[in-house]
């Protein structure tokens, strides 16, 4: 490789750059979080670990999260399909909305979510209740906020795969016999594993991390509706180093999940834009 | 009568794609949908095989009326111009899917696929992932998953559009032996004129939407029954008003029988063909003729640049009156290098 001095200095000071933001923006504080977690060694961690608070609120979190991201997975690649395949009006606007909850605050959808599903005033609230089934200030307003907020990445991962792939294959197993079900879950499916497999994945890293909109809907009652994200905003305004540690403990283990999730699904993914 | 379409019509929004077709295709028979791209023949190949739905008329298919049918439930074997491989099947995987979807037992699955892998050479390349292969191997592929089950057409889209030049003749001939050792009623659609003379029983050419002529390739080559037909299928050039082809026109360096005489403005060798532009001395103000003929002939006759000569069609030769204002010509329809146009899809 024919290298000049010049074209040297810009890799390097494109490297710096890249590498200086990284560290002060994610890696710096990331690490920090990890090093006040541990700052009293790992008894202290331990002690948070098993507090029933701080066990609830993971296993809310973990369980709004897993539902969140099956309601995702499947109509994140039944819209992903009807977007790609079919032509229909309001396709655009569909396609336009589907991105809304990236651009939204999550506080405007946890709001949202309350006005239509409130068990006093909410349009669709007030039946629900009567009905036995309570949204806001319980579980399933959790789960909607969250698959809300995380709908498009699954979308926005399944799409441009099902673009690539185009329509010959399917119409190849039409031919060949195949029926619609079959038709997809025989050649579609496998063609979209890996973009759905990791769409899953950051919609799991962001079920798991929403703040927001949660906030709004559940109410934050310890041992209730506190999901993981909330305890830590509130044992992190309390006073006292066994609070604090609490919070750190918490919010390092949502950061190792997500990290841990999206380090596998990498390292098991072939090469983006090989063949597989 | 295999397959038999009646009054079949199609448009994309304003665009006429097909027009009140009419076509039987015998059983067993080897038949090329010709014509220029856009011209409605890929539409026509995908209404047959049920991947397309004709706005008017109906297919039947053996017998059996298939206007209403389903693509996965009229038996067609189909093939694509490029290849559609299941990407995540093998070799064997892809030639198998269709028996796998009719749940036969794996052992007769097993058999079959080792049998079509037999018939298409690619035995040694069972386990393969299709992205393994070359264009011709995984159209050879292609092809043998469609005949896996057995169909009662075998349908092909441009099925060499994608290869090189030298794959695709290699292709054709192999087609051509196949279709006579399996004998299923085989349609394929192509805008290579001399795939279609080379390869097929029976030659349609489609046009604008319309079948142009219907008939065995020679019929078709030497009686072209209009313009389009002539131009398409070879060479042209005008004399006299008539399209005539250039191989067929009589050059001397003398006066003899209605000749016209002329002078010769270009001399063009290319390989054994020696291609020649006479500016006729009647009509200085049209194109010139184009006349064609072996480069020993030409050395005999010791033609030259400037030279003085006489040029007539030979006796039966095919020729068509003009009757449009303007001609086409073989080089408007791009007849020489058809693999640079692909197909317009409509989906």
């Amino acid at each position: 490789m024919h290298d000049t001095t010049a074209h040297r200095v810009t890799r390097w000071a494109l490297r710096l750059i890249v590498i200086g933001y990284l560290l002060f923006l994610v890696i710096w504080p990331v690490a920090l979080v990890a090093a006040k977690t541990f700052a009293n060694g790992l008894a202290p961690v331990i002690d948070a670990l098993r507090q029933p608070e701080v066990i609830f609120a993971f296993q809310l979190t973990l369980s709004a999260a897993f539902w969140a991201v099956v309601i995702n997975t499947i109509f994140g690649v039944g819209i992903s399909v009807l977007l790609v395949r079919y032509t229909f009006p309001g396709r655009r606007a569909l396609n336009a909305m589907v991105d809304l909850p990236l651009s939204v605050s999550p506080v405007v959808v946890g709001l949202a979510l309350v006005l239509v599903y409130n068990g006093r005033t909410g349009w669709l609230g007030q039946g629900l209740e009567q009905a036995g089934l309570q949204v806001i200030y319980a579980p399933p307003g959790i789960i909607m906020a969250t698959a809300f907020v995380s709908l498009p990445l699954v979308i926005r991962e399944v799409v441009p795969v099902l673009q690539e792939i185009g329509t010959e294959q399917e119409q190849a197993a039409r031919s060949l016999g195949a029926s619609g079900l079959q038709t997809f879950a025989r050649i579609t499916l496998p063609a979209i594993k890996w973009g759905l497999l990791y769409g899953v994945v950051l919609s799991l890293a962001r079920s798991l991390g929403e703040f927001g909109a949660v906030k709004i809907v559940s109410g934050g009652v310890a041992m209730r509706t506190q999901t993981a994200t909330l305890l830590v905003e509130e044992r992190y305004q309390q006073f006292g180093i066994v609070n604090s540690i609490t919070a750190y403990t918490a919010a390092f283990i949502l950061a190792l999940i997500a990290v841990v999730a999206l380090i596998i699904i990498t390292s098991l993914r072939p090469g983006r834009g090989t063949s597989e | 009568m295999s397959i038999k379409i009646a009054g079949v019509g199609k448009r994309f929004g304003d665009f006429i794609a097909l027009e009140d077709i009419d076509l039987d295709i015998a059983t067993g028979e080897l038949t090329a949908l010709l014509g220029p791209s856009g011209g409605g023949k890929s539409t026509l190949l995908r209404i047959i095989a049920g991947l397309e739905v004709a706005d008017s008329g109906s297919v039947e298919i053996e017998g059996v009326d298939a206007t209403g049918l389903p693509a996965q439930k009229r038996n067609v074997g189909f093939v694509f111009q490029h290849y559609a491989a299941f990407r995540h099947l093998t070799v064997a995987g892809n030639v198998g899917f269709g028996l796998k979807i009719r749940k036969r037992p794996r052992k007769e699955i097993a058999a079959r696929v080792n049998e079509l892998l037999e018939l298409v050479h690619l035995s040694q390349f069972a386990d393969r992932l299709p992205a393994q292969l070359s264009g011709g191997q995984r159209q050879r592929m292609a092809l043998a998953r469609a005949l896996a089950i057995e169909p009662t057409v075998l349908l092909l889209d441009e099925p060499f559009g994608a290869l090189d030049a030298n794959v695709r003749k290699e292709l054709r001939a192999w087609l051509r032996r196949l279709h006579d050792e399996v004998h299923v009623t085989t349609v394929f659609v192509t805008h290579d004129q001399e795939e279609a003379l080379d390869v097929a029983d029976r030659i349609v050419v489609i046009n604008q939407g319309r079948i142009e002529q219907v008939g065995p390739p020679d019929e078709l080559y030497d009686h072209p029954t209009s313009e389009f037909v002539m131009s398409f299928l070879g060479p042209v050039t005008t004399l006299d008003g008539n399209l005539v082809r250039p191989h067929d026109l009589v050059i001397e360096t003398h006066p003899f029988g209605d000749a016209f005489p002329g002078r010769i403005e270009r001399f063009n060798r290319v390989g054994f063909e020696v291609r020649l532009d006479v500016r006729l001395i009647q009509d200085d103000v049209a194109p010139p003729v184009l006349v064609t003929l072996t480069r020993a002939d030409a050395t005999a006759k010791a033609l030259e640049i400037g030279l003085s000569v006489w040029i007539a069609p030979v006796a039966g030769a095919s020729q068509v009156r003009i009757t449009t204002p303007v001609a086409p010509t073989a080089d408007d329809l791009d007849v020489s290098s058809p693999a640079s146009v692909p197909e317009p899809t409509f989906t």
